[in-house]
């Protein structure tokens, strides 16, 4: 039984097909991450699995019910963070807290909550007083106050600094590692590469690829970079020779090494070794997300 | 159900921490009510029908409190909370839509009735104010009142595409409202061009409504008011129903 099934999703604004025959599944436990640009239809999907708009066309099932008919009881079970979601500014930590575990038949309870959000101190704080990374904390424990069985957490980590954001990192998958599933949809691919189990990649309303980033990077058959610095240039035949490079580029005291395959990096310190030749700050870069995301619609993603 | 008595409760507290919408519920006729008692007291005078000035003054201000409540409270807050998404994060929950509704008009008219409950006090405390009417009968008019005005500030914030168009409409629309139809300054000091005028505005009906219950007249007598208020009672919450937006 999967938590989530979407079987050829369609949904247009007028004339423009923000969700355009999209399908997935997904499963118990996992961290199910969408990718995007801005526009590709993201918040349009998640929107629709939440029961906040009606598809044109297609089946979805989420835990099992119709968002559009059984609404009411499926969000009994999920929670919600919305990518333009807010409360008054007016209403404390607590407050809300209590509030919106009111509105459901089993809440947490969310004093711990308070404080493994770690917002205990804040509890009496007025939410419009809260920084973007606490405000964000307060959104996630409203999702979770009724223990949900799916969270949905669209544009999590938008606007908040690199600090406050690894902090959301970890806090994700903590609820993944109590046995939730969490539906997210993010804009950043490193954010998508770190969090997720499976993702898939969207853009113009379609899927363009779907699997564990570890899959779609290695599918992508792309080459390892090897960087590092020489005190003087050194010819490229030298680094030709080695089995698996496939080009080299060099500037000044730096030289890049091209290649594919495993032990590539081995391969090239043993040649610098035997060559004795001098290097330092050395490093590898594996092809990322990024550059399957421009391998696959041919366009850099930006923010 | 279970929330409702809560979001209540919430609505409250959040209507009580903000200073604009305290002063004008519950400050502004009290004031004007201390102002106007100094200055001319609350002697009987053959102008106002052998009562005083505190006297027609009291039923007067619960239609100014029921105006700044129904033109500015609603209509600025509905659409602040609409744009800002708050709207949207309560229909994540399994809360009803109608149950978040009826909340927060639960909470304007608790307020409302407040404000119109220190301004009593305050007449009679101040000025020996004068009451010949039947209590239910002015609980019951002063319902009808505030329920059709809140219907409109609804429907403003419905209508208007942004908060601030809501502040600046329901502005509008509020102040001729205070000042034209004998709410702030007695219709017996107006003009008669501006009486004329002010047949055309509802809160003229609620302040001769509520004047004359004040003083012991019977429904009987102002079924016309009744009539029109219901009226926009109905034709009020039929189209803020309809104008309604989430988001």
């Amino acid at each position: 039984m999967q938590v989530i099934t979407v079987d050829n999703l369609r949904k247009a604004y007028g004339d423009v097909r923000a969700v355009d025959g999209v399908s997935f599944e997904i499963r118990p436990t996992e961290i199910f991450g969408m990718v995007g640009p801005n526009g590709a239809g993201k918040t349009t999907t998640i929107e629709c699995l939440e029961g906040l708009r009606r598809p044109d066309s297609g089946k979805v099932h989420v835990l099992g019910l119709d968002p559009q008919r059984q609404g009411y009881e499926l969000r009994q079970r999920i929670g919600v963070q919305l990518q333009e979601g807010s409360l008054p500014d007016r209403l404390r930590v607590g407050e809300a807290m209590e509030i919106f575990a009111s509105f459901y038949q089993k809440p947490v309870q969310w004093r711990p909550l308070v404080e493994l959000l770690g917002l205990a101190d804040k509890f009496k704080a007025p939410f419009g007083k809260l920084s973007g990374g606490q405000k964000q904390r307060l959104l996630i424990g409203l999702a979770l106050v009724n223990d949900p069985e799916l969270v949905f957490l669209d544009e999590l980590t938008t606007g908040l600094d690199p600090q406050a954001r690894r902090a959301m990192w970890d806090m994700v998958k903590g609820i993944r590692d109590r046995g939730k599933t969490v539906f997210l949809t993010t804009h950043y691919m490193e954010e998508a590469e770190h969090l997720c189990d499976r993702l898939a990649i969207i853009d113009h309303g379609k899927i363009v690829a779907l699997d564990s980033p570890q899959n779609l990077i290695a599918g992508l058959d792309a080459e390892n970079r090897v960087v590092f610095s020489v005190k003087e240039k050194i010819d490229d035949a030298f680094f030709r020779k080695i089995p698996g490079v496939t080009r080299v580029g060099q500037s000044q005291d730096r030289v890049i090494i091209y290649g594919k395959g495993d032990g590539l990096l081995v391969r090239i310190v043993m040649a610098l070794e035997s060559g004795r030749i001098h290097f330092r700050d050395l490093r590898t870069e594996q092809p990322n997300l990024d550059d399957v995301f421009i391998a696959l619609t041919g366009k850099e993603m930006r923010d | 159900m279970r929330g409702l008595g809560k979001l209540v409760l919430m609505q409250i507290k959040l209507y009580l921490r903000e200073p604009a919408a305290i002063f004008f519920t519950v400050i502004f006729a009290p004031m004007l009510l201390v102002l106007f008692g100094a200055i001319y007291g609350n002697k009987p005078s053959p102008f106002f029908g052998g009562r005083g000035t505190i006297d027609i003054s009291v039923p007067s201000y619960i239609a100014l409190i029921i105006i700044s409540v129904g033109f500015m409270g609603i209509p600025i807050a509905t659409a602040a909370n609409r744009e800002a998404g708050v709207l949207r994060r309560f229909r994540t929950t399994p809360l009803r839509p109608a149950a978040y509704i009826l909340a927060n008009i639960a909470a304007y008219y608790l307020m409302t009735l407040a404000g119109v409950i220190v301004l009593v006090i305050v007449g009679k405390a101040g000025y020996g104010m004068r009451f010949s009417g039947n209590v239910l009968s002015c609980w019951l008019g002063f319902t009808l009142s505030a329920l059709a005005f809140f219907a409109l500030g609804y429907l403003v914030a419905g209508l208007a595409p942004t908060a601030r168009i809501a502040q600046a409409v329901g502005m509008i629309l509020a102040f001729p409202m205070m000042f034209l139809g004998g709410a702030t300054i007695p219709m017996e000091v107006l003009p008669q061009s501006v009486r004329n005028f002010g047949r055309f505005i509802p809160s003229t009906y609620v302040v001769t409504l509520m004047r004359g219950l004040w003083s012991g007249e019977s429904w009987a007598k102002h079924l016309t008011e009744a009539a029109i208020l219901g009226g926009v009672l109905a034709v009020g919450m039929l189209l803020a129903a309809r104008t309604f937006r989430w988001e």
